[in-house]
């Protein structure tokens, strides 16, 4: 009962010890020490992230273009976006992109951590992991101007390789659906390994107790992943999928290389948007208004994302 | 029983083994492959360089491509760039993040809480949307078009002091009790006790930094305006841009140039960068 007293007095969420009367030396050595050793992270944190946020906020009611003075515009980039069909292509574009990314990337991870995770050799293992880990550690960058090449519809090993299967050669950069298509083959590409570590690492949390108990009563290969495996493992996909949810709605670097938006819009993102309108439009006023949207929704898909966990995760 | 068959897996699959690790081989070829494509054609002559079905060994392997790199542009400069932003980067993220993950794992203060509810939450917030103001900040500061422009913000990591601070959770608390009653004051505790043994969680952040800001695009992009500030990775899509001659041998020896520390990253500090990984989705 002390508990719900001490807090009905403070209304700030009071330290978790207890309020000694006089503090000893020894105290006000540690609260000095803690505040030295916060003091880089918090003010960094403070000057570049929290201030920026509510400047993004106030310089989405202005115009400005760096060389005059900024002038009110209350709603007015808001309602510019909205009306900008370049924007809301974006969006639909990045949105879509996010679907078929997330999904595909968690799909693969999934399957291949099972896979990994079945009966090898230890150096096979290792050999497996460290291959589906690689494409993380290079600039997504770089390797998206390899992926112009082989890409190529002419020349390109992509078109080469479906043609030995009988797949006549796919315009992949220069027809909408194949620019999209790319794009989201060459994320997934480097993105997922991220997941499949996670997900080795949730299946090695699973005691295999559990799962000699589902062989015992008869469940076998997929309907003991369906039953058993995923349901245990759910926590780590939800991690997986709201740290891929949030990484795919801020796509930037594949798309700019690859296709530079194109052809037509069909590949521009949010995030290209905020690039162009911001340092190469100088329409800063335009630009914050789409980020501080693009925050929104990044905000609501994850809370939504949480919301609907309550239903499907399993904490054990 | 031998080392292999103990090492087994405890997952029972009804797919044969082989049909598993055959697929998993296609899989791990797939995932290798545009490496190796690269790898082999920055090798090629120029005249090679689309030959199809593509050559992994190359006819005549010559290394005129990579002098054509640096023709082109000063990798040197490029690289003492990134290599100065990255280890400045990966060292300050090393402090600020040890410093605040055991002040708030070890240390008693008011609004501890918030405090570290307000550093998760920043992990939540993308780059993009701050990207404007920061850039201001910067300009009010002097630090746009400058090396160090880069570096500053970057110090504070929401996901390293996450990381320390789970890994000061994880030592026993009994050591730092022992040590106040030998006298030890609150300094004293961290650098001599537990700092110390702080030091592979350390090597997490800053192998996680250094292969972030190494490959970093969008900030070096807005930020680094005149040539002699940028990084690798803008430079390399620059190369693209200036060429336009139809050898492609050219810009791919510039990204396998710029793969050598990534890739040295990733045999040195593979275990690190996994552990920090596959931390994010099991600590919680």
């Amino acid at each position: 009962m002390t508990n719900t007293q001490i807090q009905a007095v403070r209304p700030q969420p009071a330290a978790p010890a207890p309020v000694a009367p006089k503090p000893s030396a020894r105290d006000r050595g540690s609260r000095l020490l803690a505040a030295l050793f916060l003091a880089p992270t918090i003010v960094g944190i403070v000057v570049f992230t929290v201030v920026p946020i509510a400047g993004s906020i106030v310089l989405s009611l202005f115009h400005w273009n760096v060389i005059d003075d900024p002038s009110f515009a209350g709603a007015a980039n808001y309602r510019e976006v909205f009306g900008d069909s370049t924007v809301l292509v974006s969006f639909r574009n990045t949105l879509v992109f996010m679907v078929f990314a997330v999904a595909l990337q968690l799909l693969i991870a999934l399957v291949l951590a099972l896979a990994v995770n079945g009966r090898m050799p230890v150096w096979l293992r290792s050999v497996f992991r460290s291959a589906f880990f690689f494409p993380l550690v290079l600039s997504a960058a770089s390797i998206s101007v390899v992926m112009k090449y082989l890409f190529n519809q002419d020349f390109g090993v992509v078109n080469w390789l479906l043609g030995l299967v009988g797949i006549a050669p796919v315009p992949w950069l220069t027809s909408e659906n194949g620019a999209m298509t790319a794009v989201v083959l060459v994320y997934v590409w480097q993105q997922f390994g991220f997941s499949f570590l996670l997900f080795v690492g949730g299946l090695n949390n699973i005691p295999k107790e559990i799962h000699e108990a589902a062989s015992l009563d008869g469940a076998t290969g997929l309907r003991k992943h369906l039953t058993v495996t995923l349901p245990l493992l759910s926590p780590t996909l939800l991690v997986a999928s709201v740290v891929g949810i949030i990484n795919a709605l801020q796509v930037f670097e594949q798309p700019y290389v690859l296709t530079n938006g194109g052809p037509g819009d069909s590949t521009r993102t949010v995030v290209m948007v905020i690039y162009e309108n911001a340092f190469e439009q100088l329409r800063f006023g335009e630009a914050s208004a789409v980020g501080v949207l693009l925050f929104v929704l990044i905000m609501a898909v994850t809370a939504l994302q949480f919301r609907l966990s309550r239903r499907f995760v399993h904490y054990q | 029983m031998s080392q292999a068959t103990m090492n087994l897996s405890r997952t029972r699959h009804t797919l044969a083994p082989w049909a598993r690790i055959a697929g998993l081989t296609v899989c791990a070829l797939l995932t290798l492959g545009p490496v190796i494509w690269t790898v082999s054609t920055s090798l090629r002559t120029p005249a090679e360089s689309f030959d199809l079905p593509p050559k992994i060994i190359p006819t005549n392997p010559t290394t005129e491509a990579y002098s054509g790199v640096f023709d082109q542009i000063d990798v040197w400069l490029l690289a003492l760039n990134s290599t100065l932003v990255t280890a400045l980067i990966a060292v300050g993220q090393m402090i600020t993040a040890g410093l605040a993950g055991y002040a708030f794992a070890r240390l008693e203060f008011r609004f501890k809480k918030p405090l570290f509810g307000l550093v998760l939450a920043t992990m939540m917030v993308p780059l993009q949307v701050t990207i404007v103001p920061v850039f201001l900040v910067l300009k009010s500061m002097g630090l746009t078009d400058t090396l160090l422009g880069l570096i500053i913000p970057a110090f504070p990591t929401a996901f390293g002091t996450f990381l320390m601070r789970q890994y000061f959770l994880g030592m026993p608390k009994d050591l730092g009790e022992a040590a106040m009653l030998d006298g030890c004051g609150p300094w004293r505790t961290f650098r001599s006790v537990y700092a110390p043994l702080a030091t592979p969680g350390l090597a997490i952040v800053g192998v996680l930094a250094f292969n972030y800001h190494w490959n970093e695009f969008f900030r070096p992009l807005i930020l680094e305006t005149s040539g002699q500030n940028y990084t690798l990775p803008l430079g390399l899509v620059s190369l693209q841009g200036n060429l336009g001659t139809g050898s492609i041998s050219v810009v791919l020896a510039g990204v396998v140039l710029s793969m050598i520390p990534a890739v040295a990253v990733f045999v040195i500090g593979q275990r690190p960068l996994r552990e920090g990984i596959t931390s994010a989705g099991v600590n919680r």
